[in-house]
């Protein structure tokens, strides 16, 4: 069995490929300096990143991939998953070895793992722009806050800014604790330092910093949420499958 | 806004839950400078009911008040309920302030009738003429278009509106003149033929001047009421295929019927909203306008319903064994679709896998296809062992007919808690 260490970086994947294919000898398993060792292990190679390395790499996948494809294995890291970069890696290795392009070919079992791990995170992705809710502060900005299950705050930033282009808005991750500010002209990666300070525990504002017609609009969405159902066909099973309640916190209507 | 709005708001979205269509798709449209957000293209639901519906647009009505007295309708005039109106300030504004905040894709503006048709139309349009053109709103706008209204403010509408709908509610002439005798076909078909025209001549004043206006460019759709009359399924899903041969109807929606006005005697008493039938009815809707079946072949004189206890794909393919069991390395798409267990997503992965290599079981397994179901009709590298010409239909439909679950509560001994005496 051959380990390879990495630092568990995106470049150090596309490193590690480059190096195998290198040392003609591929992984059977990606660790990092941190995880332990196995009890039996023949070879351990350690992969220092090396952008150059890696940005090889991913040319010959920008010729070997369509965009579609290279756009689903990216997804599939932003999934923070465990094991994903050894399906990742095998995934690759297939890519580069086979003479026509594989990404269609769903009978096997890596490719049709990352197309399924590349649809969940687009999935996710769809619905952090359904359930983003903003709340107006005294400032003027209209502020979101959010804790997705994958890492993919950073794809939703487009959608945003196409449709919010007039006011100011900032989206912030809690569970990972970075977020994303756009100030009319360009969007800024930003990072809380004191997280507790803006005493957010129930997933609603503080009212001393909200907008002066904000409760007031949070309260019309409440009521309008209400009326809309139908009591007759109430159904908390479908009702809790399309809007999941790891999701409730932060909106306003389940509050 | 005031605690005013806060209860119109309650009266008029109660006033016009009971219209299904919630779409937001079909139309894209970018942001413009000095506008306020766009459309995506694809729909976005941004809240789901507790019904489990999904919130994507502000469904509301300028009023509910209204000059007719449909016997299925909770507005009619001899209903004894709160009555409110909206100005059209506090409409655009409500819409606009829900928009920023990430609540909604747009609006779905509908409304009781008052005075007469074409002043109601002549009021909706003007909310709309504001929301576009003074503040340049970009995002999705739904109109219900009045039955009756002349055909110059349909026309109008069209220009402000993404999408248009006029519902049809009852899907035969005589019923409707029994439940809503203020209302006839005729004044329902003519605004659907009117949106029609607009979006076709539209489409030929955009090949030549590519800056021509669009008009309702995500079409138009109807709804229609599911068990306030005594029509079957084959006169529901004949009208629904008529509605698709037109090039601009997306959508037809099936609503439940709820008894909201349980005092009159030419509704049916129901105990709870027809939801299985509903539920098969969108069934064989998607399979009219996905699967390429024909209605004939999902109803006909010999099965005029919808078998409720089995999925209208699946009770087609117990009906036809002849054209079973199919190989999955070999039969075209169309005929993949019609395999009950294969959906348009795993038909196409079929498709795209096969190139490379024959499919097993265990593959389709882990593609997604239900293979309880599809085991019977397909036959793949492995063959199975069992197909539905050994089995036989009948013997199939059983295994697939949900048992009723034996209630934990029913088992409770049932002790009555008398006083102590």
């Amino acid at each position: 069995m051959t380990i390879f260490i990495y630092d568990k970086t995106f470049e150090g994947l596309l490193t590690c490929i480059f190096d195998a294919y290198f040392k003609k000898s591929f992984p059977d398993s990606l660790l990092s300096e941190k995880d332990s060792l196995p009890l039996f292990y023949d070879e351990l190679i350690t992969i220092y990143t090396d952008n150059e390395k890696s940005s090889r790499v991913w040319i010959c996948l920008q010729h070997k991939l369509s965009q579609l494809a290279l756009s689903c294995l990216a997804a599939c890291w932003l999934s923070e998953l465990p094991n994903i970069d050894i399906v990742m890696f095998r995934y690759i290795h297939k890519v580069i070895d086979a003479k026509q392009s594989i990404e269609l070919n769903f009978g096997d079992p890596d490719v049709l793992e990352i197309s399924k791990i590349g649809r969940k995170v687009g999935q996710e992705k769809g619905r952090i722009i359904q359930f983003l809710r903003f709340q107006k502060t005294i400032d003027g900005i209209y502020f979101a806050a959010i804790e997705p299950l994958y890492n993919v705050l950073s794809l939703v930033i487009e959608h945003l800014k196409r449709r919010f282009k007039d006011q100011k808005w900032l989206i912030y991750d809690m569970k990972r604790n970075y977020g994303y500010y756009y100030d009319l002209f360009e969007v800024k990666e930003i990072t809380f330092d004191n997280l507790k300070d803006i005493q957010f525990i129930s997933g609603l504002l503080n009212e001393n910093i909200m907008d002066k017609d904000e409760k007031l609009f949070q309260q019309l969405w409440k009521e309008y949420f209400k009326a809309t159902t139908i009591q007759e066909r109430i159904n908390p099973k479908l009702h809790r499958q399309n809007m999941p309640v790891r999701f409730w916190k932060y909106l306003i209507e389940k509050h | 806004m005031n605690t005013n709005v806060l209860n119109k708001l309650k009266i008029l979205a109660e006033s016009a839950k009971y219209d299904v269509s919630c779409a937001s798709s079909g139309v894209s449209r970018s942001y413009k400078k000095g506008g306020i957000g766009d459309t995506s293209g694809w729909g976005i639901c941004h809240s789901f009911t507790e019904d489990g519906r999904c919130i994507s647009l502000l469904k509301i009505m300028l009023t509910n008040n209204c000059i007719y007295d449909c016997a299925y309708c909770i507005n009619r005039r001899s209903n004894d309920l709160p009555r409110a109106t909206f100005s059209v300030n506090e409409l655009v504004n409500l819409t606009i302030e829900f928009y920023r905040r990430n609540y909604i894709e747009g609006l779905f503006l509908s409304s009781g009738v008052v005075r007469n048709p074409d002043y109601t139309m002549e009021r909706l349009v003007k909310v709309i003429k504001d929301l576009r053109s003074i503040h340049r709103f970009n995002g999705y706008i739904h109109m219900k278009s009045i039955p009756g209204a002349s055909q110059e403010l349909v026309k109008e509408a069209g220009f402000y509106a993404d999408r248009l709908s006029v519902n049809i509610e009852i899907p035969n002439e005589k019923s409707l003149q029994q439940l809503a005798p203020e209302k006839d076909f005729k004044s329902i078909l003519e605004p659907m033929q009117y949106i029609q025209q607009g979006v076709l001549q539209s489409a030929e004043e955009r090949k030549k001047y590519r800056y021509a206006p669009r008009f309702a460019p995500a079409g138009q759709s109807t709804q229609m009421i599911i068990g306030a009359t005594t029509d079957t399924d084959k006169d529901i899903l004949q009208l629904s295929s008529a509605f698709y041969q037109k090039p601009t109807m997306k959508r037809v929606y099936y609503s439940g019927y709820i008894p909201v006005n349980e005092y009159d005697k030419r509704l049916p008493m129901l105990k709870q909203p027809p939801l299985i039938r509903e539920n098969r009815l969108y069934q064989a809707d998607w399979l009219l306008r996905f699967y390429s079946f024909k209605v004939d072949e999902i109803v006909n004189d010999t099965f005029p319903d919808l078998d409720l206890e089995i999925d209208p794909k699946l009770s087609w393919a117990l009906r036809h064994p002849e054209y079973f069991p199919i190989d999955i390395n070999r039969a075209d798409y169309e005929m993949l679709l019609r395999v009950p267990g294969i959906g348009i997503k795993s038909a196409k992965l079929i498709i795209v896998s096969r190139r490379h290599g024959n499919l097993g079981t265990y593959q389709l397994k882990k593609i997604g296809i239900i293979m309880k179901k599809a085991q019977y009709f397909i036959t793949c590298r492995e063959l199975p062992p069992k197909t539905i010409h050994e089995m036989s239909p009948n013997f199939i439909k059983n295994l697939f007919i949900s048992k009723p679950k034996s209630n934990p509560r029913n088992l409770q001994l049932n002790i009555p808690f008398d006083s102590a005496e």
